[in-house]
């Protein structure tokens, strides 16, 4: 970074920034071309905008990708409601996306909680725990695919301490599968809710709960009455966006288990990708990605409209 | 009040075994991918190979690769892809957010709430149609397409975070080269672009983690075409092998090894451009 090369002189008079403001005013000084926001203005439009209006029309038709087709008006809709087979990714959904915004973030809160004074490992531990964010989701889903099998760690580790009767080919199992999804999705976000936490304790001066403390209050009374409304801006950040990713879960889906056994874990979004890509039913498809838009839409916006209030 | 105690002690030796049982995962898989395919159904997954093998890797990197899960093709397209997407929201990122931030017009302020908006839409929906229209322009299985398709759906992200940064600078440094004769194209280019360095590291960063590990829509655009990405080529091949998980645990590794090299690797890049805008 070369600064030095440029006319730039850093040590500005209080008079000069002012002739340098009127000259400003006065047209002399310009910021680039409003032109060069077209493309950016363009892509975005077509990518998301024009797109997700064209998605939210087909979804009251019965297209099927290639061909004419009918307005059906709001017959897939009252199809994704009253077929259990298509109830199920909804239930589905909201149950992992529900279990993945508690989990990770009790879970994350805590390490949070132990890494942010005194450990002499903190910095170690930070950088560790952050490592499964970084990587692929469908990579690491295979990992989890092999200690979930059969002859994988688990039943291996269960049979070790006595507990073999407990042994299961987990994902075979129906109403096991959904939690081995709900684990390896909350495994692989800890790291990155934990970092959120941290960076809002950060903010909480450590003189405040000193003087608490001497007070006499305790340690669950210093996190509850101090630590807790302190750090609500980052609470407010990690449950919108660890909801955002649950409700969207797709890739640990198709690694895992590929929605089955008998679609006991398919998701909205993996329902999705089935029914459009697999099926061509882009109507029915599309139906039900505006579903899952709608919700996401909805809870990002009262989240939005609840931390507006307080801060 | 906050020293070492006996009690911190404890907690600390806590807090590592629980990272030490969070980590333990990547220990079960480093340990399968050097094992035999023999080995890995006998052995304790925990314990270490006894004859540590490189064939796993060798029979996946080798001439014989099948085509189906070609790993050295998948790594390119992800790399070319990847590359190009961060160029393109860097170029296009920096020079929107840098007139949007500027300009003190209306229609300025309405166009970066456009932005912000399509940050809170969800791809979802519009997948589908951008599928058909890229369909339509042949950019379906080619990695042009991607770029395209990646760099509109992250523009958002990439305007947003230059915003925050354009917003911090002052504008005497413009100022003075623009009084000093300096054109528009060139006071952004020479003065205000290398200042947001920093803001060009996240970009880059964050960008690059998500299109490199992106799976849903390069499944849809890039399936079965010659320009699959890492994450459908690996999701092909694991899907051919059944249960051989020496393989799958070497192909998890190798692509593990770029991001996680990428990472560090930016992450001092970082550091030393925010050391260095901070400097500016």
């Amino acid at each position: 970074m070369s600064v030095t090369s440029s006319p730039a002189r850093p040590a500005i008079g209080k008079r000069e920034t002012a002739t340098r403001g009127r000259a400003a005013r006065a047209g002399l000084v310009h910021y680039g071309y409003w032109w060069w926001t077209l493309p950016a203005l363009a892509l975005t439009g077509a990518v998301i905008y024009l797109s997700t209006a064209a998605g939210a029309f087909y979804a009251f038709t019965n297209w099927t990708g290639i061909g004419p087709f009918n307005i059906v008006g709001v017959s897939n809709f009252v199809k994704v409601f009253e077929t259990p087979e298509f109830l199920q990714p909804l239930v589905n959904t909201v149950l992992l996306a529900v279990g993945f915004v508690v989990f990770t973030n009790l879970i994350g809160l805590a390490f949070a909680l132990a890494l942010n004074r005194t450990l002499k490992t903190r910095y170690l531990l930070r950088t560790l725990i952050f490592m499964p964010v970084v990587l692929s989701p469908v990579a690491v889903s295979f990992i989890w695919k092999f200690i979930f099998s059969y002859d994988g760690p688990l039943n291996q580790i269960l049979g070790d301490i006595g507990l073999g009767s407990l042994r299961h080919d987990w994902l075979a199992v129906p109403h096991l599968a959904l939690g081995c999804v709900l684990v390896v999705m909350v495994w692989q976000s800890i790291g990155f809710v934990a970092v959120v936490y941290l960076a809002g304790l950060a903010t909480v001066p450590a003189e405040l709960e000193e003087a608490a403390a001497i007070d006499g209050a305790g340690l669950w009374r210093r996190f509850q009455k101090i630590t807790l409304p302190m750090i609500q801006p980052s609470l407010a950040i990690a449950t919108t966006l660890t909801l955002i990713q649950g409700l969207r879960v797709f890739d640990q889906v198709m690694a895992l288990t590929g929605g089955g056994p008998d679609n006991a874990t398919q998701t909205l979004a993996s329902e999705i990708y089935q029914q459009t890509f697999i099926f061509q039913e882009f109507g029915f498809g599309a139906a039900m990605a505006l579903i899952l838009t709608l919700f996401i839409l909805a809870f990002t916006i009262a989240q939005l409209a609840l931390t507006r209030d307080r801060t | 009040m906050f020293r070492y105690t006996k009690r911190t002690l404890i907690l600390e030796i806590v807090t590592v075994l629980a990272t030490v049982v969070l980590l333990s995962p990547f220990w079960i898989l480093i340990v399968g991918a050097f094992k035999t395919g023999d080995q890995i159904l006998t052995t304790s997954s925990f314990a270490p190979p006894t004859h540590p093998t490189l064939s796993n890797f060798t029979t996946l990197l080798g001439a014989s690769a099948s085509q189906n899960g070609n790993v050295w093709q998948g790594l390119l397209s992800s790399a070319v892809i990847t590359a190009g997407s961060i160029i393109a929201l860097v170029v296009l990122g920096s020079l929107t957010a840098y007139v949007l931030t500027r300009s003190t017009r209306a229609w300025s302020n309405r166009a970066y709430y456009l932005f912000l908006g399509a940050i809170v839409l969800p791809t979802q929906l519009g997948t589908l149609p951008l599928y058909i229209g890229a369909r339509h322009l042949d950019l379906v299985g080619n990695p042009w397409g991607m770029i395209v398709v990646y760099t509109g759906f992250l523009l958002p992200l990439s305007v947003f975070l230059y915003a925050g940064f354009y917003r911090r600078l002052p504008r005497d440094y413009e100022e003075a080269a623009s009084i000093d004769g300096a054109s528009r194209f060139r006071v952004f280019a020479r003065v205000v672009f290398p200042l947001m360095a920093p803001a060009t590291g996240s970009v880059a960063i964050l960008a690059g983690l998500i299109v490199w590990n992106d799976f849903f829509t390069a499944l849809i655009f890039l399936n079965g075409s010659p320009w699959q990405t890492l994450p459908v080529v690996m999701y092909n091949y694991v899907g051919a092998l059944v249960s051989q998980w020496n393989l799958v645990f070497a192909v998890v590794i190798i692509s593990m090894v770029p991001i996680l090299v990428f990472y560090v690797f930016t992450q001092k890049r970082f550091i030393q451009a925010y050391a260095g805008g901070l400097k500016g």
